[in-house]
């Protein structure tokens, strides 16, 4: 009986998604009195050592060049596989892409309940577990009861600081069996997002993010400079993207993506009740507008009233003054 | 090829949510429902165009709930699918709904089984996943081009941090998101024909109730917003160094 936790390697990196999930399934392991096993796939001696760190005791360590396509009828295999070994109870997974079309589909195949994108740690209720979520696109949260027998929890991504200690797993190779499984699925073409070494976005903990007040693409450079100040990574609004200002991947917000970090600057963004869907679960936010009646300052920590384009300066240089006292 | 979507009934994008019932219900009072955007917008539309451009020979909408949704699905109609399934349910998750539309599809013979990349109600995006399990098709999800020739679909669709071009060869199921079509609005002959489409009321099948909800709670607002003047970023840099403390 065990907690297993599935993890993945990004970019020569352990994700920090994944990271989260492990601390995750260390917390529900305490819970029920368990143990945390991690399966990842193609993973080297420092990725297997930050997995430990995270509080995994063990690790089923895969190698297998077929899971390198990411489809996920077989990673949901390999995983299946890793929780009937390990008679897994309860299996967990950041709620990212992987996790979004794998943990359902590993349900499914479990006939296990499945919460996806839990915001907080589970409590017990009996042999059931209680956990939270968010619904209505962040109006509001739910609790719900898994009562099955095997339970499946995907994590949002940013719930929790990824904490790492001295913790160092045991690692075993583990060998899956694809044979029975018949993927369709061929790739002809990949392309990565030009996001320079900026973090990718759902991952940022540091976001700057502009709209249409900025009036045209030529002007974005002072966003640039400002999240590069910070470490932050950029984002923009939705018509900024169907303009083709800035590249699709950056559009956050209800038919964009959904992020939830520690600080959102929003320049020149009025706070449509679709873009707030997409950022409202961010700690603080910051709104520059020189509109003083955007809907936007109702949902923000702390607001600028006034012109775009000689506040982000200001600001700009600010932060330099701040960064510069920290060395 | 027959398509099939499956669609949500979701409160509007405006709704100001509340619940019943010491907190466990949605209320439902003065509710506009809709189709949920993403299936409407992303995975019917699409299945629209490929019905026009002679790839599909039919777009079945199915949806799992009760008779007060029929509304919904008639709306689907008026956009142009060509008939209708209603599994006659309420059931407390993704697991529940995914069950009953593989069910039905199983023996009924889809080709292409397209959603949404979440519903706007629950924010799961565990349906279309669950659907393929249950079947044991091939899932592609956040698909935002899709095209059919005989019976392969090419897919582009995002991964992380980036975007893929796939092929499969069909069955399979599809979670769409934005850039597969542009949302369209009802012409008066759909609206005027969507009310005679054939909508046929399926019994459900029996189903594991695996999760329940406990308890609803809305999200605290902010507190409030704290105004700085425009010449004082030192004043913003440093509150958010050392008040909230995120940079």
């Amino acid at each position: 009986m065990s907690v297993l936790v599935y993890t993945e390697i990004n970019k020569g990196k352990v994700k920090k998604a994944s990271l989260e999930a492990v601390n995750y399934g260390a917390k529900v392991a305490g819970l029920i009195g368990s143990s945390v096993t991690a399966i990842v796939v193609n993973a080297d001696a420092a990725q297997l050592e930050e997995i430990g760190k995270a509080g995994a005791k063990k690790i089923l360590s895969v190698k297998n060049d077929a899971l390198k396509v990411a489809d996920s009828m077989l990673i949901c295999a390999a995983v299946e596989q890793a929780a009937k070994a390990e008679g897994a109870k309860v299996i967990v997974f950041a709620f990212d892409i992987t996790g979004k079309s794998v943990a359902p589909r590993l349900a499914a195949k479990l006939k296990a309940g499945l919460v996806a994108g839990a915001v907080d740690y589970p409590t017990a209720n009996g042999a059931a577990l209680d956990v939270k979520k968010n619904v209505f696109s962040g109006k509001a949260t739910a609790v719900y009861t898994i009562h099955s027998d095997v339970k499946v929890i995907s994590v949002l991504p940013n719930s929790n600081p990824v904490q790492l200690g001295s913790n160092a797993a045991v690692v075993s190779d583990f060998n899956i069996d694809l044979g029975s499984v018949k993927s369709k699925i061929i790739i002809k073409e990949q392309k990565a997002n030009s996001v320079g070494n900026m973090i990718p976005l759902p991952e940022a903990e540091l976001v700057v993010s502009a709209g249409r007040g900025l009036k045209g693409p030529e002007n974005w450079g002072m966003v640039e400079e400002l999240a590069k100040t910070l470490n932050a990574t950029t984002a923009c609004s939705r018509p900024v993207a169907d303009m083709h200002w800035r590249p699709h991947h950056e559009h956050v917000g209800q038919t964009g993506i959904a992020i939830r970090p520690n600080l959102y600057i929003a320049i020149g963004i009025s706070g449509a009740i679709q873009h707030l869907a997409g950022v409202n679960g961010s700690k603080t936010i910051v709104v520059i507008n020189n509109d003083k009646e955007a809907p936007f300052f109702k949902s923000a920590d702390y607001g600028v009233i006034g012109d775009a384009f000689t506040i982000v300066p200001k600001l700009l240089e600010a932060v330099k003054k701040l960064k510069a006292n920290q060395n | 090829m027959k398509i099939l979507v499956a669609i949500s009934n979701v409160p509007d994008t405006t709704t100001k949510i509340a619940f019943s019932d010491n907190d466990t219900k949605f209320n439902t009072a003065g509710v506009q429902f809709i189709i949920n955007p993403y299936d409407e917008w992303f995975a019917l539309v699409r299945a629209l165009e490929l019905k026009e451009a002679a790839k599909a020979e039919k777009v079945t909408l199915i949806h799992v709930g009760l008779a007060d949704s029929e509304a919904t699905i008639r709306k689907g109609f008026a956009l142009g699918a060509d008939d209708g399934i209603r599994i006659d349910a309420e059931g407390p998750d993704a697991y529940f709904v995914a069950e009953q539309v593989a069910a039905y599809a199983k023996t009924n013979g889809y080709d292409l089984i397209m959603v949404g990349k979440e519903t706007i109600s629950y924010n799961g995006s565990s349906v279309g996943a669950m659907i393929s399990g249950f079947m044991d098709l091939p899932f592609v999800s956040l698909a935002t081009k899709l095209d059919i020739n005989s019976n392969v679909a090419t897919l582009e669709h995002d991964i992380d941090g980036g975007t893929q071009v796939v092929e499969c060869e069909l069955s399979m199921v599809i979670s769409c998101a934005k850039g597969m079509a542009e949302q369209r609005i009802p012409n008066m002959k759909g609206i005027m024909g969507a009310r005679t489409k054939p909508l046929t009321v399926v019994p459900a099948t029996n189903s594991d109730k695996l999760t329940s909800i406990k308890s609803f709670n809305l999200s605290a607002g902010r507190v409030a917003c704290k105004m700085i003047d425009e010449n004082n970023m030192d004043e913003l840099v440093n509150l958010l160094h050392t008040e909230a403390k995120v940079i």
